[in-house]
């Protein structure tokens, strides 16, 4: 209960930080919107105009990696550069759960860029939005949303050693954009993608909330990969935070900077 | 001489002291891997929309990550000096404002044709990408220009670092606002008119265009006056820089707003 209730107070009090914070309106509202942009002339100009809520959803997605991708990699560095990583670590409750409302609150905030670049192509592009399974689309979202922030605390995790890990969230965002297959589909690309996408939660995340949108596939079997892998990074996440955090104890690294 | 000693060597130790991504740890991964994924992602989303081949986007994306080094660059030489509050020690220097301010605008030029270069070796290694060697030179010169207007369109965004408190956010949205506006991965000709305006007084458009040409076999000659566009609008770029960065300067030292953050 004390967990349950330290997560939610860390996850309201980070999506609050995360709103007013400069950055994260660029990432989460401005730059998916920038994207979805270029994404939605290029599919235009390539007689793709079809595709165009597939683009939409797709570049949604796109944003909310990207704010999880930032704030994962800053979660531990900022902390460093406050002076509050010793102090958070020296707290009674486990480190994992004061970093992973951080990571779940991170990848809540990139749900702007899903409302804004839906509400852009609509106003902008006339791209039509209508959902064929609405509850499952609904139930697709927030498993998305978890997928990512779990996966987000893996890297956060991993990320407690390595002073310059920030730099890391630079090289991360076209990647996973590519690979997950959010703008463009797994098939185009070269075969041993493939495996790679599978243990990646927005590989199944946008499949979730593509087929509950445009009613194809198994969306409910998308949404189940999603929240599996979700669990599966928290036991990971679980053992790295801690592996980690011990080490850096051990090398007196927490506050370097 | 000792303007040219600020220029030269000043302009080093800025770009030493203050760019923040010169350590080989984010080196790598921010400005040689970020160009790398760029390249590959616009090239397969470009090859599902079915709008143009790879070189397209491997001309448009490899002039265009030039920009990380002029735009970021500059926002952390220029922009950079009131973080660490050197800012009030500068501006009390005697030192030559011209020279001071180009000098830190050379390394980041140069670090933009090292990326550019690499994000082309790139698209060429892993991409269907292969321009006659006859271009090169030519391909060249369009990346010089382009990176230099790149330079001093950051040096725009550097000056108001003087002022703003968050100059990476305006150096975020200029980066990513060029993909959009410059033909970067779609074609001018596809852009809605007041978008294609806007681009054509950008810098990279002209150089892009240009370079997308000499690679695809076209003379130098033939793009001679969009190279000479490209080059004036860096010029009138670099005027309006340093007329803001001079602007700001008096305005700081009347406000005591130097230092504040």
């Amino acid at each position: 209960m004390k967990s349950a209730r330290l997560v939610w107070a860390g996850w309201k009090f980070h999506v609050k930080s995360l709103t007013l914070s400069g950055f994260f309106l660029l990432t989460s509202a401005i730059q998916p919107v920038i994207f979805a942009s270029i994404a939605f002339f290029m599919f235009k100009a390539g007689a793709r105009e079809g595709t165009l809520l597939y683009v939409s959803l797709g570049a949604g997605l796109m944003g909310i990696w990207s704010a999880t991708l930032f704030a994962s990699g800053g979660a531990i560095q900022w902390q460093r550069w406050q002076g509050t990583l010793e102090l958070s670590i020296a707290s009674p409750a486990p480190f994992l759960l004061v970093l992973l409302p951080m990571t779940l609150a991170s990848a809540t905030i990139g749900l702007y860029s899903l409302t804004g670049t839906l509400l852009w192509g609509r106003l902008l592009f006339g791209v039509p939005f209508e959902v064929e399974q609405p509850l499952v689309f609904l139930a697709a979202v927030p498993a998305t949303v978890i997928g990512l922030g779990l996966l987000g605390l893996v890297m956060a995790s991993t990320f407690i050693l390595w002073r310059n890990a920030n730099a890391l969230s630079n090289l991360l965002e076209y990647p996973i954009w590519l690979v997950t297959g959010l703008l463009v589909p797994i098939s185009l690309l070269p075969g041993w993608v493939a495996p790679l996408a599978w243990v990646l939660a927005p590989t199944w995340g946008v499949r979730a909330i593509r087929d509950a949108a445009l009613g194809t596939g198994h969306p409910l079997a998308a949404v189940g990969m999603c929240l599996a892998l979700g669990a599966a990074y928290l036991a990971i996440g679980s053992l790295t935070v801690r592996y980690f955090e011990n080490l850096a104890r051990d090398r007196a690294t927490l506050s370097l900077t | 001489m000792s303007n040219l000693r600020v220029f030269f060597i000043g302009g080093y130790l800025a770009y030493r002291a203050l760019f923040n991504w010169i350590h080989w740890s984010i080196y790598v991964p921010t400005m040689l891997g970020s160009p790398i994924f760029q390249i590959l992602f616009f090239a397969y989303v470009g090859r599902f929309a079915g709008l143009q081949d790879d070189a397209f986007f491997v001309v448009g994306n490899a002039v265009q990550v030039a920009c990380m080094a002029g735009v970021y660059g500059m926002a952390l030489t220029i922009g950079g000096e009131r973080w660490t509050q050197t800012l009030s020690p500068l501006l009390a220097t005697p030192a030559n404002r011209f020279a001071l301010f180009m000098g830190r605008a050379l390394p980041n030029f140069v670090n933009g044709l090292i990326v550019s270069t690499f994000g082309f070796l790139v698209g060429w290694a892993l991409l269907d990408f292969d321009p006659p060697l006859s271009s090169l030179p030519g391909l060249a010169l369009c990346v010089l220009i382009s990176a230099a207007s790149c330079t001093a369109l950051g040096m725009v965004v550097g000056s108001i670092g003087l002022r703003s408190r968050d100059v990476m956010f305006l150096a975020n949205l200029v980066y990513f606002l060029l993909l959009l506006f410059c033909g970067v991965n779609v074609p001018l000709d596809d852009l809605p008119t007041w978008m294609e305006a806007i681009g054509r007084a950008l810098p990279l458009t002209h150089g892009i265009e240009a370079a997308r040409e000499v690679a695809g076999g076209a003379p130098l000659s033939s793009v001679s006056d969009l190279l000479w566009t490209e080059a004036a609008i860096g010029a009138v770029y670099a005027l309006v820089a340093y007329g803001l960065f001079r602007y700001f300067e008096s305005a700081g030292r009347r406000r005591a707003s130097l230092e504040t953050i």
